[in-house]
């Protein structure tokens, strides 16, 4: 796919541990369109979040990016340099984080922070900086953005401090921006003007967001995208549409009804059974098998990919992809 | 703020007060100084005339009233052995310990923060397993062993440095100080380094524990996603919140140092104020002991107000509201 802001292929992630090597992201490929917002989901554990910080290229010890290409407006993240790879930082792709009581920091006027990302990307005067950052302030809809910019974290609220989070994610107007799961420590009302902003944002800007999470119902109103996690593979991709509508993998419909809101009311709320496999236990084969209602010995080999619109990795996928 | 320092004052008042009190029974729990101070051989109207003179006949809290009588006076007393005035005995000493543990403080940070930084920013390089050795072995081995070490090394051996007492007094600024003159800062340097060592440990264990735990916070891994490199999330965001235990434990220690430098005044006949106390409680120099000990307590009272002032001002999250 040729104009994607962001495209990932291969990418493949490792962890040394005790127990030995434990791949959290397994060849995962997908892309973004300009402007549109994709919904990584997953349970916990499902190797979502590393995916994300992957793409920055912000994996420590002993953690190791092993293969595959991140392409961020067609430039290969993966061979830059890592001076290189920082000034991408911030200025092409940019991140914002889970819980915003933690991701900025408190001994520092929220002002300071901001102008600090402006001026490690763009030579600009401290006051210029500090008008740069009020702009963006004022983009994300926070009120009276002045005053904001000399308040400490603390003063502010939760989903202040997430507006805060995701306006020094945009200073630098980036292609893409990674967000890891922003809305799940906020009240559900203030997860709601978040999510319209989020919305309204990446269509006015054309910035392509991945919006890592694992709340089904959120990303079901919100992404235009979906791909579904599971054990470090990417299980099944699509269209929010054709995912949340028609899903094709086990695992997506599992996901599915075991949401709430997506759920018909009166009836008991189904659930999968069993847990997320440990990465460094993971069975033979699919590695959903022990969970799944269609599973066949056929199971114990590798799945598939099948599809090329809505691809999904199974060996018995519910649905075949209309012609 | 203003309500908050004249209750921390009030506070400091209760402390000293309690401290007096304290002070004045342990002292006089050790013994009587007119065993010490006396001629063996003098007669009993001498001894009873020096014990009504000093007033040791009359009973605990009547020595103590006296006491306060007396310092509300400004009079803190007459050393029993020097026979001069306790206050201009005690400052006439501290000068010496003060520029001893200026100097021996700024090297402690000076190599210990920068040290714990880098221990903690690569905690698994070597030079990072050998600050932390070292750093053992700065505060777990006795101080004045290296004390010995370092004048065996530079002062008999190399010969280069001389091997204890204070060197010339100069001038600057109109303080009188050794740390003015050449040969002043030569006699400093080796029991200063000594004096830091445990210092310098305490220095590095902290801020490494600070440094490790920070790199591994959201606000760190953010500030990382937003391009900023490693040295400016070290130096403007980490450090401003790992200074909180450092500032705390700098400045106990800063007091600690400065009240108890006995073994390195020892060891480099260096005429400070911590060799004063020593000297004093062998001689039960009741006067002296009581005085030192009161300053001691203000002393820590004092540095402890400040290190609250820094930390309000490193901190916005800490209000200055309540006393304690």
């Amino acid at each position: 796919m040729s104009g994607a802001a962001l495209e990932v292929r291969g990418l493949t992630t490792r962890f040394e541990t005790r127990g030995g090597m434990v791949t959290a992201v397994n060849d995962v490929s997908f892309s973004v369109q300009p402007g549109r917002i994709m919904g990584l989901v997953g349970e916990s554990g499902s190797g979502k979040s590393v995916t994300g910080f992957s793409i920055l290229g912000l994996i420590d010890k002993p953690g190791e990016i092993s293969g595959g290409e991140v392409l961020i407006d067609g430039e290969d993240l993966r061979r830059m340099t890592p001076d290189a790879l920082r000034r991408m930082r911030g200025r092409r792709v940019s991140m914002v984080f889970q819980d915003p009581m933690m991701t900025l920091n408190p001994v520092l006027r929220v002002g300071d922070q901001m102008a600090m990302a402006v001026r490690v990307h763009d030579r600009v005067s401290k006051r210029a900086a500090w008008e740069r950052a009020r702009a963006a302030l004022e983009t994300v809809g926070i009120p009276a953005p002045a005053e904001r910019l000399r308040a400490y974290p603390h003063q502010l609220s939760g989903g202040m401090r997430q507006r805060v989070a995701i306006a020094t994610a945009l200073l630098h107007r980036p292609s893409v921006i990674i967000a890891d799961e922003p809305t799940t420590a906020l009240d559900v009302s203030i997860q709601g003007q978040i999510l319209a902003e989020v919305r309204r944002l990446a269509d006015e800007t054309g910035t392509a967001i991945v919006w890592v999470t694992h709340d089904l119902a959120v990303v079901s109103s919100l992404a235009d995208d979906i791909c579904v996690m599971y054990a470090g593979r990417i299980v099944e991709s699509g269209t929010a549409e054709a995912v949340i509508g028609a899903p094709r993998h086990p695992y997506t419909r599992g996901l599915i009804d075991s949401v709430p809101s997506l759920h018909p009311p009166g009836q008991p709320l189904p659930q999968i059974p069993g847990a997320t496999p440990q990465l460094s236990h993971l069975p033979a084969g699919c590695p959903f098998r022990p969970r799944c209602p269609k599973a066949s010995d056929l199971c114990r080999t590798d799945p598939p990919r099948f599809g090329r619109d809505h691809p999904v990795l199974c060996h018995h996928p519910l649905t075949e992809e209309p012609a | 703020m203003l309500g908050y320092l004249i209750r921390r004052l009030a506070q400091a008042v209760v402390v000293v007060f309690a401290m007096s009190i304290i002070v004045f029974v342990g002292v006089y729990a050790i013994g009587n100084p007119i065993d010490v101070l006396i001629d063996p051989g003098a007669t009993q109207e001498i001894r009873a005339k020096l014990i009504a003179q000093y007033g040791l006949d009359q009973p605990l809290w009547r020595q103590y009233f006296t006491f306060l009588a007396n310092v509300a006076q400004g009079d803190m007393g007459t050393s029993m052995v020097y026979n001069i005035p306790v206050v201009d005995l005690v400052f006439s000493r501290l000068p010496a310990t003060l520029e001893l543990v200026l100097v021996s403080i700024m090297i402690a940070t000076c190599i210990g923060i920068p040290a714990g930084l880098y221990a903690g920013y690569r905690p698994d390089s070597i030079a990072a397993k050998a600050i932390m050795a070292l750093s053992v072995l700065g505060f777990s081995v006795p101080t004045f062993w290296i004390g010995m070490l370092l004048i065996m090394t530079f002062a008999v051996n190399l010969g280069v440095l001389p091997s204890g007492g204070r060197g010339d007094v100069g001038s600057f600024l109109g303080i009188n100080t050794s740390l003015a003159t050449l040969d002043g800062w030569s006699h400093v340097i080796l029991p200063a380094i000594n004096l830091s060592l445990f210092k310098m440990g305490l220095m590095i264990r902290l801020t490494r524990a600070g440094m490790v735990e920070a790199m591994r916070t959201d606000y760190v891994k953010f500030a990382r996603a937003q391009g900023l490199t490693d040295r400016e999330i070290i130096f403007s965001h980490v450090l401003r919140n790992i200074s909180i235990p450092i500032v705390t434990v700098f400045g106990l220690e800063l007091g600690s140092t400065l009240a108890f430098a006995v073994v390195t005044e020892s060891v480099f006949t260096w005429p400070g104020v911590g060799k004063l106390i020593i000297d004093s409680i062998l001689q039960l120099d009741r006067p002296v002991m009581v005085t030192y000990l009161v300053l001691v307590v203000i002393l820590f009272v004092l540095i402890n107000l400040v290190v609250d002032l820094v930390y309000a001002r490193l901190d916005p999250r800490v209000r200055l509201k309540g006393g304690a």
